[in-house]
């Protein structure tokens, strides 16, 4: 995985998938249509003033509520490369895995990243360092099986890998 | 191999596995009973599915798919949705396919057919799939690619979740419910109080519950972060699926000495008539308790949540010979066909268009603020559903109130929050 680098767009706790993607705009699956709509109950401007390669900062529990797969969807259509959490709720965790969005549980680097910090993160070895108030964090490493998956290609053809076998 | 003491979540899952026991922490790749997904979930698990070119599905008898949220199809784009959903069930010949007359609210219609029973292992494309608990099911939600691939495999993997057990006892006050002890619950330990874990209840107050409070309750884990939300089958159970579940149930009971990560015991009879405030369902506050009226202009008694028939006549004892507020509409969404004709039967639709209720077909509608009763700026409802996050029933600066159907009934009636003791109801009456 390539190294990300962007800016922090900073969230509070139990950020829920109503205002990831609201569920007003479920009524298509086009990834393009729901970037538009991510994060608009939290900051309408927000899929307009997010760059490629940006990444969010949250709290606890990111990702909250329904199982709709449409939220990590948004988030990566809309250009954000990375989410960094203290945690996530356990479907979006999966669904992230699943459809190619990777996230970063990093409770000490959440406390220190602000909105605008310049960051730069090295997936394969899960380092983040905020370049702005130049220090550096180590996530906790990911999970093999997680990482099975991710190096893959994502679920579909992971399982696909083993299924044809 | 040395057996160990297993919580219910566990036994369920090692009986699937054909294994002694397993352990929390470690990873299983387990056999699905059923699969469900609906018409927000199911379309993007189908273009997912036929971008394999596998071109055949597990089990057509396993897959569930109910068109439930957006339906009677509101617009043009969620008409297309179902459109692909419905080609899609005649292409594989899925057996359960529910659109149109047949259709309910997927966690109301699941059980009440019969399609899942004790001991199944159930993954379905929405988070409320927990509600099957309620049986004994180990039921989660995922989400549309994990479906996809169980579409493929007929198998999923789980992490063996820890269990966090409540003890409930005490007899509950009068016009408490399943609703009031979940929002107790999640008031108590938070919206990730559960998070990656199995919730398990118990006690003496949680053995006399019907299944549709326990249905209630399995249905709000997923409100504290729960993987599973699970209540062991019982007489009770037995008796509902009794002439509805055609397989043979596995019923499972948590071994005495299983090992919990945390155990809370509840006095019920210290519980009052709950709501939950904007704009997180740990939000919880008695309604006596509330310092100021808070003034509404919708009230909502349906969902997943809250329903089902015994709701309705939660509802109808308080609407009967009184008037909806006039600065209030009060929407009430029987959740299946099924529950539909029993409320004509027992007149409950009768009472309720006599008090100026609004009755709506069976929706996920304005819970997820999809339609039928979505709120302005500034607007205020009280809902039996499951959600108050920010935007959940329209306007981001609408707000959602969360309650039993007690308290949304008797809100509909006085204007504002208030109990049904406000109206002078007593529930033996």
């Amino acid at each position: 995985m390539d190294k990300i680098k962007g800016k922090a767009w900073k969230f509070g706790d139990n950020i829920d998938t109503d205002v990831i993607i609201p569920a007003r705009y479920l009524n298509t699956t086009d990834p393009e249509e729901l970037a538009k709509h991510c994060m608009e109950d939290a900051d309408p401007e927000f899929s307009k003033k997010v760059n490629k390669g940006d990444i969010i900062v949250a709290g606890k529990n990111f990702g909250c509520g329904s199982s709709r797969e449409h939220a990590p969807i948004a988030i990566k259509a809309c250009g954000i490369a990375c989410v960094i959490a203290e945690s996530f709720a356990r479907i979006f965790y999966r669904n992230a895995f699943n459809t190619g969005l990777l996230i970063l549980e990093c409770p000490e680097a959440v406390k220190e990243i602000d909105t605008g910090d310049e960051l730069e993160i090295y997936p394969e070895e899960g380092k983040i360092i905020n370049l702005t108030k130049n220090k550096v964090f180590f996530t906790k490493p990911l999970p093999p099986f997680m990482k099975e998956i991710l190096d893959d290609g994502g679920l579909i053809p992971h399982i696909m890998k083993k299924f044809k076998n | 191999m040395k057996k160990r003491p297993m919580t219910l979540a566990e036994k369920i899952l090692a009986i699937k596995l054909k294994r002694d026991y397993v352990e929390p922490g470690e990873l299983v790749e387990v056999p699905v009973d059923l699969t469900l997904a609906n018409d927000i979930t199911a379309p993007l698990a189908i273009k997912i599915f036929e971008s394999t070119n596998i071109g055949k599905v597990f089990d057509p008898k396993k897959i569930v798919l109910v068109m439930d949220h957006f339906t009677p199809n509101k617009d043009i784009k969620s008409a297309e949705q179902v459109r692909l959903c419905r080609e899609f069930a005649r292409k594989y010949k899925i057996s359960h396919y529910y659109e149109g007359g047949n259709c309910g609210i997927e966690h109301a219609l699941l059980p009440e057919l019969g399609l899942v029973g004790p001991g199944d292992i159930v993954i379905g494309a929405d988070s409320h799939t927990c509600t099957y608990g309620a049986l004994g099911a180990f039921a989660t939600g995922v989400g549309s690619t994990d479906l996809a691939a169980a579409w493929i495999t007929g198998k999923t993997w789980f992490k063996v979740p820890e269990t966090i057990k409540f003890v409930y006892y005490g007899r509950p006050k009068p016009w408490i419910t399943g609703k009031d002890l979940i929002l107790y619950t999640i008031g108590d330990i938070g919206v990730d109080g559960a998070l990656y874990k199995a919730m398990e209840f118990t006690g003496e107050t949680i053995k006399k519950l019907s299944m549709a409070e326990r249905f209630t309750m399995a249905n709000m884990a997923i409100e504290a972060g729960g993987k599973v939300g699970l209540i062991e089958p019982d007489k009770i159970t037995l008796a509902y699926i009794k002439n509805r579940f055609k397989r043979e149930p596995v019923i499972l009971k948590a071994d005495k000495n299983a090992k919990y990560i945390e155990i809370r015991e509840y006095d019920v009879s210290k519980i009052d008539l709950l709501v939950a405030l904007p704009h997180l369902p740990s939000n919880v506050r008695p309604v006596k308790a509330l310092p100021d009226k808070i003034y509404i202009d919708q009230v909502v008694i349906g969902s997943c949540t809250n329903g089902r028939i015994e709701d309705l006549a939660i509802a109808a004892k308080i609407l009967k010979n009184r008037k909806v507020n006039p600065n209030v509409r009060c929407i009430i969404i029987p959740a299946t066909p099924k529950i539909y004709y029993e409320a004509l039967k027992r007149g409950y639709i009768r009472v309720f268009i006599e008090a100026g209720a609004i009755v709506s077909p069976p929706t996920c509608g304005p819970c997820l603020g999809g339609h039928i009763g979505i709120l302005a700026k500034g607007e205020k409802a009280v809902a039996t559903t499951n959600r108050n996050f920010v935007g959940r029933m329209g306007h981001p600066e609408s707000e959602v109130y969360l309650s039993g159907p007690a308290v949304a009934a008797a809100s509909a009636v006085l204007g504002y929050i208030g109990t049904p003791e406000e109206l002078g109801l007593r529930e033996e009456d």
